[in-house]
Parts: structure tokens; C-alpha cells; sequence
């Protein structure tokens, strides 16, 4: 039973200026930020140099939040995703390095291993109904594992220049490629997820698995779906990350998990609040790395990473279950 | 029984409230007498909601008094005042927490406040509730869980914990404010709590029944307060006074054809569906068939089979076997899915509007455009801004109050929803619309408009129209044929001037007993 009336006229209450500081908060807060570091660091902060680092180097987390941003939408967690973008990383190197394929072949080889990963997280969260908290927490582990074991726990370097080039060396306005196919995705993501009658047909699973059903929609397909593109993604930023060292190694890629929950969940809370979004997320991503490399500027050692990272989480989700009940209240 | 002479056990005096621009309560007068069962009618948006709110201390009120026996109380009340002053609650949802027992759920309240008792000693709890449970002449087990209880035993144990919390404060016999507590109960749960809390009224304690079921309310009530737009229209003695009366005063016009529907024999028609050997849940070879335009009702006690058949023929539950054959094609019923049944031409309303029907954190237009989205893909996007329009137009057609496709679904109220759950699914042009009590928790007025919807959908277009529900009266206005189940099976049917409340309550209760005598065939 509700107020019948009574919630359009609050509705309307809300004004629209108070919609719009919700919806670009985090860009204001970037902005704030960079000012903050601008003035208290004018000769490192502010230069071309430091920009396009921030701008280039975090490419890689981009397309590794983007990945997860899919499941996420449909309504399921995948933990594997940085495993998988380290296995990807891994498959790449030792076929390159060690059985000397070409370069195309594998980055095929990768992209196709982030492929098996989807589909066997999809016919565990989906055939065999596992949550996927504890399915792709599973497959996560076991990979890391499987890395260490075809690597033999080795760095293995000496990539093709060919992909160095076209994903560091090679730049566009003084930026690194690997921004822009960063960007590039998640212009397609939003396309994909905005303009396109699958994305909508994702959110309805995600946010009510039963209407979604009896809607027509294949439910089971779309998680499964879902979960394979969130693999195929998690591979092409295994495929950036060797780029972007030259070489890959066994367990560094482990630590981007939790830098690209923060973003997505922050992203969430932007541009179209209440939803993961991808651009809210790659700004999200580009508000964490400003605040963490301004604060390493200024001197602060290396475990700020963490508690920027970790912080943020906790605060985008504190964040976002306020608008959420703020709006059930709304609605109710 | 009533006793004017006293104090009123609860009095409400010129009560006002505006949400923005809109006033929700205008100067509601209200007296509830001590021992007393009292009524609050009224549409949703009319403004019992609010009212109960403002008594359980969630909103502050802009104006008005309340004396609690005689006794002024200052309002804005807090959170939680309500206990202190002899009032509890017993809320459509129940309060009741599903995973732990029925023990820990009626001592919750004691259980949180016990500051300084380390060993609580569980057998004789278990003692104690059965000694609660046996004055109130309820059976239930105390370590049993929640979640193993009936629909109808977990109302009973809501309801004693209520009366129980009530006499803990020893402030009288106490106000109990039920608030909706039967939309989910089949009617003979009903009856059960209705003799629970006439006995507790009996005893002394007053009540106040919030409820959309004018019969309820009817059999229940001493006295009826009537609610409009936030403005009392009368407070009436319940023998004294008509359905039709009531339902004037509800929606504050003359209703056309309550109970007046000619019920079409169109048993004559072309056969469009066939529904064979439909087998699966509680349901057992069950044969039936539909004829062009025509609405058929699927009755029953609850357990005879008949609510599980809208989900078996759309195949969001599997049939063990069966076979439907719609205009002319046969579709396999243990192998078909949703999707499946849709591009057939099916379609389902789900009783559960909130976890089957809609998302209500979504906007109108989402929700309703969802089986139809394919429409607005022009090839290259989604065309968002037609979507939008298309809907608003949809959504007049169908009086879908306020207008306004982008608010989220939720906003809506009860009746505001099904009849945009209806728009939703009649732009896919059903040939076959699996309805499944399709106006709980809706008020009259747009539960006769949902009605008219229906059948002019099903005249006009040649729609068929199944509804399984447990609503007599709605059955009756709606259909032109109703199906009684018992036992799983097609006890009777009820064809043109035999659809009415009385024949179908009668065939209903005659296929219990006819299962508990074993004879039905």
C-alpha cells in the first residue's frame, strides 16, 4: 500500500539540481582532487608527463573493471577475473617466448583461454547452480595455481616488440594506445548495455531473476553469457598487461582484484547512479589512480595504494546502499 | 462487546498530513472503543496507510490529537511509543523471522531486551509457549521453524505474539492494529484467524483491521470507518449497512455492475484451446477446453491443484506430462519454457507482483517494454525515446495513474501496477492470458476497471482468459465458465447463470469434502 499521491509530488521534490550533483559528484570530487595535488605539488603534479602516465598506465585496470562490470550487471560476482587475466598473461609469454608462435597466435592462444575460464564459471554458476561468490572464488584459486604450475613459478620475458609497440610505445596526443582501447570498450560496453535490447534484458536478470523469467527471457544463457564475456574481457587485459611489461609474471596480476571491485562499485555510484556503468567506472578508475598518485607525489609510501583501494570500496558501496534506500523509500 | 459508556480505548481528533503539495489525512476523526473490532476502509492513496504510520510513530503528523483512554498522548509519538501505550502491530509481511523457531520468534521482543538473564532455559520456554498457544487455542510447535509453517499458522503466531505483547505491558486490554494481515491467506486461514481475534476482542482487547476485503471486513467488524482521499466520509455500524453501500462510500460513485455480469454461454464457439491429460505439482490428468472469447475461471480450496495450472501451462513449472494445443498447434508441456510459451502466444500475470511480476527500483517504461523490446531495436540502438512515448500512450489507454512512464515502478500503488503488468503483456497480443489471482492487494475501483479489461480483451479480440484464484467474488464477475478443483482434479464445472459466489463456494467446500470422503473420481 502506498501514498498513491503522495510519491510523484515527492518524486518531483527531488530537484533537479540535487539529481545532478548525485550523478557528477565523483567528477567534481576528481577535479577537487587534482586542484588539491596541483597546488600542493605544482612542478611534478601538473605535467604533461605525469597525466598521460596516469592516463596510460592504468589501461589495464580499465579493461579488468569492465570485464566484471558484465556479471555484475546480470547479477552474479566473478572473483576469477584478475586470475584469469594473469593466466591469460601467462599463456601468451610462454607460447611467444618459449614455443616461439607468432604474436597474433598467442594473443589468440590468450583470448581463448579467457574463453574456456567463462564457460566453465558459467556451467558451474549455471548447471550446477553454484553461487557464484564461491564458484569463481574456486576457479580463481585453482588458476593461480595453474599459473605458478606452467610457469614454474618464472618471469618469463622477451615478448614481441610487435604488441609492446602497438600497446605502450606506440602513442596517440602523447598517450599510450592501450588508453584508447581501454575507452574504445567501454564506448562498446555502453553501447551494449544502453542501446541494445540484450543489455536491458541483462539488467532484468540482475536486478530480478524471476521476472526476467517469466518475461521470456533465457536466464540461464544470459548469466552463462555473461560470465564467458567477463573471461574473454579479462583475457584481452592479460593480453594489455604483457604488453605493457614485456613480459609476464607469475602473481603480480592478483592485486588488481580489489582496485577493480572499488571502481565498479564507485563507478556505480556515478554518471547513472544506482547502476554499474562504464563510463562511471573508467572514471572511478581514473579518481582512484589521481588521489593514490598524488598522495605517492607528496611522499606518502607505497601501502596508501591499499588503503585508498580498500577504503574505497567499503565507501562506493556504503554509498550506494544510501541511494538505494533513500529511493526504496521513494518508491515505497 | 463495545461499551460506549467508557472512554474510547483510542481517539483520534481532526488528524492532518501533507506529503509536498499533497494532503494524505484531512482532519480524520476516529474512535476506536475499548473491546471493539473496528474497521478503516478505503482505496489505496486514501489514506490508511498513513494513518497507521502516524500511530506507530514513523510519521510526525501536521495537526490533530490522540487520547488514549481519555488520556491526551503528545503526538508526534516515537518510534516505538506504540508498546507503552497498550497499541501492536501485526503487518502484511508479519515481522516474523523465517530461519529460526516459532519459540525464538514469539519471545523475540523478551529475547532482545534481556539485559541480565545469561542461561535462557529453552525447555521451559517450550512449556510456557505451549501454555500460550493452548489459552489461545492455536496449535503450534514451538521448535518447529518459521519457514515449515503454513501461510495460515504463521499469521496465528504474528497475531498471539501481538495480544502477547500487548498484555507484557499490563496497560489494559490494549488497541491490536491489524494491518492487512490476510492478503496472502487462503480463505479458510481466514477463518481461523478471524476466530483468534474475535476471542481476543471477546477478552476485551479493541481492534482496528486495516483491509481491501469489504467481506472480511464485513464478517469481522462491529463498526466501520470509511476513508476518501485522506477524508473521513462516515463511521457506520457494519450489520446496519450494505455492500453496496460500502463500496459507494469507498470510491464515492455509483458502481455500474458489481455483481451484475452476463455471464455469456460460449460454450457454443470454436474451440481455441485444449489443455489434455495436464499432469504435474498437484495436479492430475487434468482435461479441459476454451472456446473463442471466453474468460474461464480455475476455483478451488487452496491444495486442490488448481493455483499450480497457470505456471504448468507456461512452463515456468514442468508438467510430468500434458499436452495444450493452441489455435491448432500442440506444444509439448514437460518440455516448454517461458520464452517458449511466449512467442506461442502466451502470456502470465503472476500472483507475486513484487519477486515475478515487475522491478520495482526500475522505471514503468523498462518494466512494461520488457516483453516487446525487440520492437523499439531499429538495427542499430534501442530507440529509448519511443519506448518512453509509446508506453505513456499505453499507459493512458489503460489509466495507469500517475502518467509518468520514468517513475519507478514501485511508486505505483497496488492497482496502478497490475493494470500496467496488464498493459505489459497485451502488447504481445496473447491468444491465451494465464492470469493468477490477478487483483490481490488491488482496491475496488481499479479492480473493476482491471475486470473491464479483461473482458473486453477477451470479447473484442477473442482473447481466452484463464484465472486461477481463491477470490469467489471475483470469479464471479469475471467469468463466463469456472472449473472447481478438488484433489487435483476438475471437480465441477459452473457454466453461464451457475457462475455466481454462492454456487462456486458451495462446489468448492462439496470438493473437500467430497476429497475427504475419497469419492472424488
Amino acid at each position: 500500500m502506498s501514498d498513491e499521491t503522495a510519491a510523484p509530488a515527492r518524486e518531483r521534490a527531488r530537484p533537479l539540481v540535487a539529481d545532478l550533483a548525485e550523478r557528477y559528484a565523483l567528477l567534481v570530487a576528481w577535479g577537487i582532487t587534482c586542484v588539491i595535488f596541483a597546488i600542493l605539488r605544482p612542478d611534478t603534479f601538473m605535467t604533461t608527463s605525469n597525466f598521460t602516465t596516469i592516463f596510460g598506465s592504468q589501461a589495464i585496470l580499465v579493461v579488468l573493471t569492465l570485464a566484471l562490470l558484465v556479471p555484475l550487471t546480470a547479477g552474479d560476482y566473478d572473483l576469477s577475473v584478475a586470475a584469469t587475466m594473469g593466466l591469460s598473461a601467462m599463456t601468451l609469454a610462454i607460447t611467444n617466448v618459449n614455443h616461439h608462435w607468432s604474436i597474433w597466435a598467442a594473443i589468440l592462444a590468450a583470448l581463448a583461454v579467457g574463453l574456456a575460464v567463462g564457460f566453465v564459471n558459467g556451467a558451474l554458476v549455471v548447471l550446477l547452480d553454484i553461487d557464484s561468490l564461491i564458484a569463481t572464488l574456486g576457479t580463481s584459486t585453482f588458476i593461480a595455481g595453474v599459473i605458478l604450475w606452467i610457469s614454474n613459478s618464472q618471469t618469463i620475458s622477451g615478448i614481441s616488440d610487435q604488441l609492446i609497440n602497438v600497446v605502450v610505445v606506440d602513442r596517440f596526443l602523447g598517450i599510450p594506445l592501450e588508453f584508447y582501447y581501454g575507452i574504445a570498450l567501454g564506448l562498446i560496453m555502453l553501447y551494449v548495455f544502453e542501446f541494445m535490447p540484450v543489455g536491458r534484458r541483462l539488467l532484468f536478470v540482475g536486478r530480478g531473476r524471476s521476472v526476467a523469467r517469466l518475461s521470456g527471457i533465457r536466464v540461464s544463457r544470459l548469466r552463462w553469457g555473461a560470465l564467458v564475456a567477463s573471461g574473454l574481457i579479462s583475457a584481452f587485459a592479460g593480453v594489455l598487461y604483457t604488453g605493457t611489461l614485456g613480459s609476464a609474471d607469475p602473481t603480480s596480476s592478483l592485486s588488481f582484484l580489489l582496485p577493480a571491485f572499488a571502481a565498479a562499485f564507485l563507478g556505480a555510484t556515478t554518471i547513472m547512479p544506482g547502476r554499474f556503468n562504464p563510463i562511471g567506472s573508467i572514471a572511478a578508475v581514473y579518481f582512484l589512480v589521481t588521489g593514490i598518485t598524488g598522495l605517492q607525489l607528496l611522499g606518502v609510501q607505497t601501502f596508501v595504494q591499499q588503503l585508498f583501494y580498500g577504503g574505497a570500496l567499503v565507501l562506493a558501496v556504503a554509498l550506494s546502499q544510501f541511494a538505494r534506500r533513500r529511493d526504496a523509500r521513494a518508491a515505497s | 462487546m463495545p461499551d460506549a459508556a467508557q472512554h474510547p480505548r483510542l481517539s483520534l481528533r481532526n488528524l492532518s498530513k501533507s506529503f509536498g503539495g499533497t494532503r494524505a489525512l484531512r482532519g480524520v476523526d476516529l474512535d476506536v472503543l475499548p473491546g471493539e473490532a473496528h474497521g478503516l476502509l478505503g482505496e489505496n492513496g486514501s489514506g490508511k496507510s498513513t494513518l497507521i504510520k502516524i500511530l506507530a510513530g514513523f510519521h510526525e503528523p501536521d495537526s490533530g490529537e490522540l487520547l488514549v483512554d481519555g488520556e491526551p498522548v503528545r503526538l508526534p509519538l516515537s518510534t516505538g511509543q506504540f508498546r507503552e501505550l497498550g497499541m501492536s502491530f501485526v503487518h502484511q509481511d508479519l515481522g516474523l523471522v523465517e530461519s529460526l523457531s516459532v519459540l525464538e520468534n514469539l519471545r523475540v521482543a523478551e529475547i532482545a531486551s534481556s539485559r541480565s538473564r545469561f542461561g535462557i532455559s529453552w525447555r521451559s520456554e517450550r512449556a510456557r509457549a505451549r501454555e500460550t498457544f493452548e489459552r489461545y487455542g492455536v496449535r503450534l510447535d514451538p521448535s518447529a521453524t518459521v519457514a515449515a509453517l503454513k501461510p495460515v499458522e504463521r499469521a496465528l503466531l504474528a497475531i498471539v505474539r501481538a495480544i502477547e505483547e500487548i498484555r507484557s505491558v499490563g496497560r489494559g486490554h490494549g488497541l491490536l492494529i491489524l494491518d492487512e494481515p490476510t492478503v496472502f491467506l487462503p480463505k479458510e486461514g481466514v477463518e481461523r484467524l478471524f476466530s483468534l481475534v474475535r476471542d481476543a476482542a471477546a477478552a476485551g482487547t479493541s481492534i482496528l483491521f486495516v483491509s481491501h476485503d469489504l467481506d472480511e471486513v464485513r464478517e469481522i467488524t462491529d463498526r466501520v470507518t470509511v476513508l476518501r482521499d485522506g477524508a473521513v466520509v462516515g463511521t457506520v455500524v457494519t450489520a446496519e449497512t450494505s455492500e453496496t453501500q460500502f463500496v459507494e462510500m469507498i470510491i464515492g460513485r455509483q458502481l455500474a455492475a458489481l455483481g451484475e455480469v452476463h455471464h455469456a454461454d460460449l460454450t457454443e464457439k470454436a474451440v481455441g484451446v485444449a489443455v489434455e491429460g495436464l499432469t504435474g505439482a498437484s495436479v492430475h490428468d487434468v482435461s479441459f477446453e476454451m472456446h473463442e472469447g471466453e474468460v474461464v475461471g480455475l476455483t478451488g480450496l487452496l491444495g486442490s491443484g488448481f493455483e499450480d495450472v497457470p505456471h504448468l501451462l507456461y512452463g515456468s513449472r514442468q508438467a510430468a506430462a500434458g499436452l495444450l494445443t493452441l489455435r491448432g498447434i500442440p506444444i509439448d508441456l514437460t518440455r516448454l519454457q517461458p520464452a517458449g510459451a511466449i512467442e506461442a502466444g502466451l502470456a502470465l500475470i503472476p500472483a507475486d507482483r513484487k519477486t515475478d511480476g515487475s522491478v520495482a527500483s526500475l522505471p514503468v517504461d523498462e518494466n512494461v517494454a520488457l516483453s516487446v523490446l525487440d520492437r523499439y531495436f531499429n538495427g542499430a540502438v534501442l530507440d529509448r525515446r519511443r519506448m518512453r512515448r509509446e508506453t505513456g500512450q499505453l499507459m493512458r489507454e489503460f489509466d495507469v495513474r500517475p502518467n509518468d512512464p520514468s517513475m519507478p515502478y514501485g511508486a505505483l500503488s497496488g492497482g496502478n501496477q497490475q493494470k500496467a503488468l496488464l498493459a505489459k503483456w497485451f502488447q504481445t497480443e496473447p491468444r491465451l492470458l494465464l492470469l493468477d489471482e490477478p487483483t490481490q492487494g488491488v482496491d475496488v475501483g481499479a479492480r473493476q476497471q482491471i475486470y473491464e479489461l479483461i473482458r473486453t480483451a477477451a470479447k473484442e479480440r477473442g482473447m481466452h482468459v484463464l484465472c486461477a484464484s481463491s477470490d469467489y467474488e471475483q470469479l464471479a464477475s469475471l467469468c463466463d465458465r469456472v472449473l472447481v478443483f478438488g484433489r487435483g482434479r476438475v471437480w465441477r464445472e459452473l457454466v453461464g447463470a451457475d457462475v455466481t459466489k454462492e454456487r462456486i463456494i458451495e462446489q468448492s467446500y462439496a470438493a473437500m469434502a467430497a476429497e475427504v470422503a475419497g469419492v472424488v473420481a
